[in-house]
């Protein structure tokens, strides 16, 4: 299954790891050797990939949190993305 | 900012005891002793002190951490802190209890190295016979469902099997493999007659190496570190002196990098004297070569200067005398006929030397070993 299936339910890999840097003031994921600076949008997408929610449930909260519509392909795009980078595993 | 900029990384060197005995051991040629290192509790503080300054990611290593009885309690401090923790082992000496309990104290990941695709070459390069171990902590750390990362050097002896090499870390269920081409630093630079690979053993590996990223596609990330000596142009060391991450001593010294205690020439101060802010900020080796100010020619007035940084001091340092010149990798540096004889000699020896008369010719890690010709 993948973030095409709103079903599907995706989760952060066990490698990667979420934190707020209070010295930078920016949301980073940290993998084995690397860090990535994320963007808001970034953050809070996988700050919701915690394996409790499906595609389509990450898609509502954003939408309520954000006050936005339509955001289910900008939320697949970055989840196809994210996968493919071995940052989020989809089930 | 202000300017200052803040490290992402801190290695943490908790000790230079280690089981093995590679011939090319990044660590100086003096080790130090057990009696040098720092105890748990100036660990913590230099733990706090290095999330204070921006530090995210946490690197444990030696020597071999395993030896210490303490890098669970290091180890639950970072993740309190809320840093990303990775083991950075041999794998020798580490049980499945080992690995719970270092799961349990929050460590993220796990980086084991081999030396070869076999037995031989664990025996030859490091002088130990338990290249079993190494499969077994393989397993073991997947088991604790750690990400398992290797880390293979590459060299005269070993560069002819890197395809054996990689079929042993995917059979392993690596999920990253850096292929380390030889720093010549330390120990290796001791060993560097018998370590560095001729140009065409370096142009067949790099097929080798490019197919097989090809075919492995998402299964298995493969990197290639840059055989450097062999570069027109140096490496971009650590991202520029002092500005993305800082190394820690097992006796409390910090350094920009992890090889530079071989300069001999600067002072480097101590968390024993100075907090890690103070060190990282004010002291004079980190600010000696920060930014581009301190460059000479051809550094200064070169369009890469931004790119590179000069190339790496500790190089600079090990093959002039001078810290401050370029690095002499640069095709443009003076002292750029110090690589190129390397590089000649390189491709003029017998590669088919045997096993056991290179073994006779080779200064093995130990401590007290570096006098020894």
């Amino acid at each position: 299954m993948d973030e095409s299936d709103l079903t599907a339910v995706p989760k952060l890999a066990s490698k990667a790891m979420l934190k707020y840097d209070s010295v930078r003031d920016v949301a980073l994921l940290l993998l084995p050797e690397r860090v990535v600076l994320l963007n808001t949008s970034g953050a809070a997408i996988l700050g919701l990939c915690d394996g409790s929610r499906t595609v389509q449930a990450v898609v509502a909260q954003l939408e309520h949190d954000f006050e936005a519509v339509d955001l289910t392909n900008d939320v697949m795009t970055f989840l196809k993305d994210a996968r493919g980078r071995g940052w989020v595993v989809v089930t | 900012m202000n300017g200052m900029p803040q490290p992402y990384g801190l290695l943490a060197e908790v000790t230079h005891q280690c089981p093995l005995h590679c011939v090319y051991c990044s660590n100086p040629l003096a080790l130090l002793d057990r009696q040098d290192e720092l105890g748990t509790e100036e660990w913590l503080r230099v733990i706090g002190e290095a999330a204070a300054l921006g530090v995210v990611q946490v690197h444990f290593s030696g020597g071999e951490p395993l030896v210490r009885g303490d890098l669970e309690t290091l180890i639950a401090e970072c993740r309190r802190r809320a840093m990303y923790t990775n083991l950075i082992t041999s794998g020798l000496g580490l049980t499945e209890s080992r690995a719970k309990s270092l799961v349990a104290a929050g460590l993220n990941s796990a980086q084991l190295s081999i030396q070869g695709d076999a037995a031989e070459s664990t025996n030859l390069v490091a002088a130990s016979k338990r290249f079993d171990k190494k499969e077994e902590a393989a397993r073991i750390i997947r088991d604790a469902g750690l990400p398992l990362n290797m880390n293979v050097v590459l060299h005269r002896m070993n560069l002819s099997r890197l395809d054996a090499i990689i079929d042993v870390c995917v059979a392993w269920g690596a999920e990253r493999l850096e292929l380390a081409n030889t720093q010549y630093y330390g120990w290796a630079l001791r060993n560097r007659d018998l370590l560095m690979p001729s140009k065409a053993q370096l142009e067949e590996a790099v097929g080798v190496y490019e197919r097989r990223k090809a075919e492995l596609g998402e299964r298995m990330e493969l990197l290639w570190i840059l055989p450097d000596y062999y570069e027109p142009y140096p490496k971009p060391c650590m991202g520029g002196w002092a500005q993305t991450a800082l190394t820690v001593a097992p006796d409390g010294v910090v350094y920009p990098c992890p090889v530079a205690a071989e300069i001999t020439t600067m002072t480097f101060s101590s968390v024993r004297d100075h907090d890690l802010e103070w060190i990282w900020s004010k002291s004079e080796a980190f600010e000696a070569f920060r930014g581009t100010e301190w460059m000479a020619d051809p550094c200064r007035s070169c369009p890469r200067k931004e790119t590179d940084f000069g190339g790496c001091r500790c190089q600079a340092f090990a093959l002039t005398g001078d810290p401050a010149r370029t690095d002499p990798v640069c095709m443009h540096s003076p002292d750029h006929h110090l690589v190129q004889d390397a590089l000649v000699r390189a491709n003029q020896v017998d590669v088919g030397e045997g096993g056991e008369i290179v073994r006779e010719k080779l200064v093995y890690r130990r401590p007290s070993a570096s006098a020894r010709r």
